[in-house]
């Protein structure tokens, strides 16, 4: 028997409460299937299982709010007997977060299970028990919450003062139903904010000439329907796989004071909400993707992710964000990179500029490409390098 | 399908990509990429769009002319294959 867990959706997320459960008692999954919806600040997210198996039982109400690493299900594995009086279920592989104690199986109330305690990011402040049930109850990062008490602990009124803050805001314009703008916020800013704090950035710009990516895919596309065309966009995020496997140094992820570099490499997307804000979900083995696929996935990730419906495991597992800003017009565009993941690469606007190709001057097409990198993990040199590749890769489209 | 009804195709159309757009108030010869904010993704979306729904052909060169409501409006008329009167 294994737990089925509330997931890690980020760095940044402690709690997340169950909105909708897709399965019940007695139902087969296998690996990947979406089994129930979360409510984070990032908005609604729908939450896959990687144990194959039969849902045993369910150990969450709808409308809870529960911590990460609460059980919500328990999944028979394939092959286990009827279910017994077994043996503690083991550890589910998923969430690297610290699993609290196993939730009592029986008649749960709809509210939300104390919360075990979590060390704040940063320096360690204090925070009052009524303080921390407050901020849990109403989805405050207590990182975000400025502390007036004795040593800048933070109180029962300055988690108030951070809710009446929030609801102050003035309403987000219209965006789809289940995304909430001022949530997503304070989620950015809590990231963001950590990642100033904690990462000591260095950032590289190099600039690449994209004729030839350019005339392959005029060429490429005047063949296709619209619904088969590849955007630019694609061709820098494939470039950027491809060159992490030759510097895997730059993927991954930083945690517990060293650096766990991803065999898999996926690509966060930077996206832009409707109305305001981001999120950055991920592109699976993009290394491994041919372009036409790694162009419909991002495509289909781009409306799910405007429209509210990021899985799970695609808000948890990217190893290296790519974010660019050409289309507004934006030359060069350093990022901050998104914690726990190490290096954020920036693609600005193609532009038209004089250029020397075999001794002689003439107008090419170029990008600003940028590497902003952990310093912790990684030097400017092996940045050069890897901004380098990715320059090169761009060079022969019809290889990506 | 006279003009009209070619606007109201394209602003539904539009307005599924971005619902809060007030598409009345929008000037019929501004950039919609600015506009309305749609980016490459969108506009693709955009133009996928018609092509399913009045099957027209638009190759990608043809893009520049579709970027205001004006421009989009002339290119499909201009491109919607006549229907044989009565």
């Amino acid at each position: 028997m294994v737990d089925f867990l509330m997931p890690s959706l980020g760095a940044d997320m402690e709690a997340g409460t169950l909105i909708q459960w897709l399965v019940k008692p007695g139902d087969w999954v296998k690996r990947g299937d979406v089994v129930a919806v979360v409510e984070t600040q990032k908005g609604a997210i729908e939450i896959e299982t990687f144990q194959p198996g039969q849902i045993d039982q369910i150990l969450v109400n709808l409308n809870t709010k529960v911590p990460v690493g609460t059980p919500l299900a328990r999944i028979r594995t394939a092959g286990e007997a009827k279910p017994a009086a077994v043996a503690a279920p083991p550890a589910a592989p998923a969430p690297a977060v610290a699993v609290p104690p196993a939730a009592p199986v029986v008649e749960r109330p709809p509210v939300a299970p104390p919360a075990p305690p979590r060390p704040l990011p940063g320096a360690a402040a204090r925070v009052s028990p009524a303080a921390r049930k407050l901020a849990e109850e109403r989805g405050i990062d207590l990182s975000t919450v400025t502390g007036s008490g004795p040593d800048g602990a933070i109180t029962y009124a300055d988690v108030e003062r951070r809710i009446a803050e929030a609801a102050a805001r003035p309403p987000p314009r219209k965006a789809a139903p289940t995304l909430d703008l001022a949530a997503m916020r304070v989620a950015i800013a809590a990231a963001m904010a950590r990642s100033k704090r904690e990462i000591p950035h260095y950032y590289l710009e190099h600039q690449v000439e994209i004729t030839a990516c350019e005339q392959w895919l005029a060429e490429k596309n005047a063949a296709l329907p619209p619904e088969d065309r590849i955007l630019f966009g694609a061709l820098p995020i494939k470039a950027v796989a491809l060159a992490l496997r030759r510097f895997p140094a730059f993927n991954g992820f930083y945690r517990d004071n060293k650096f766990e570099a991803s065999q898999a490499i996926h690509i966060g997307v930077a996206i832009s909400i409707r109305g305001g804000g981001l999120a950055a979900p991920a592109l699976h083995d993009v290394d491994q993707l041919p372009l036409d696929d790694l162009m419909r996935q991002m495509r289909d990730l781009i409306q799910r992710t405007r429209a509210g419906r990021i899985r799970g495991s695609e808000m948890s597992d990217p190893t290296l964000t790519v974010s660019s800003l050409g289309e507004r017009g934006v030359e060069v565009l350093y990022g901050i990179i998104y914690p726990p993941q190490v290096a954020i690469v920036g693609v600005g606007k193609a532009m038209v500029r004089p250029w020397v190709v075999d001794g002689a001057i003439g107008p090419r097409s170029v990008i600003t490409l940028t590497l902003s990198g952990d310093h912790r993990v990684t030097d400017g040199h092996a940045g050069a390098l890897f901004l380098a590749e990715i320059g090169k890769l761009l060079q022969e489209p019809d290889k990506l | 399908m006279t003009d009209s009804d070619i606007q109201k195709v394209v602003q539904e159309e539009l307005n599924n990509i971005a619902p809060e757009a007030d598409l009345a108030s929008v000037d019929p010869a501004a950039d919609l990429r600015e506009a309305i904010d749609i980016d490459s993704m969108d506009f693709l979306n955009f133009i996928t769009a018609i092509h399913k729904r009045l099957g027209i052909d638009i190759p990608e060169i043809d893009y520049p002319k579709l970027v205001t409501l004006k421009g989009a409006i002339t290119y499909i008329a201009a491109h919607l294959k006549p229907v044989a009167s009565a």
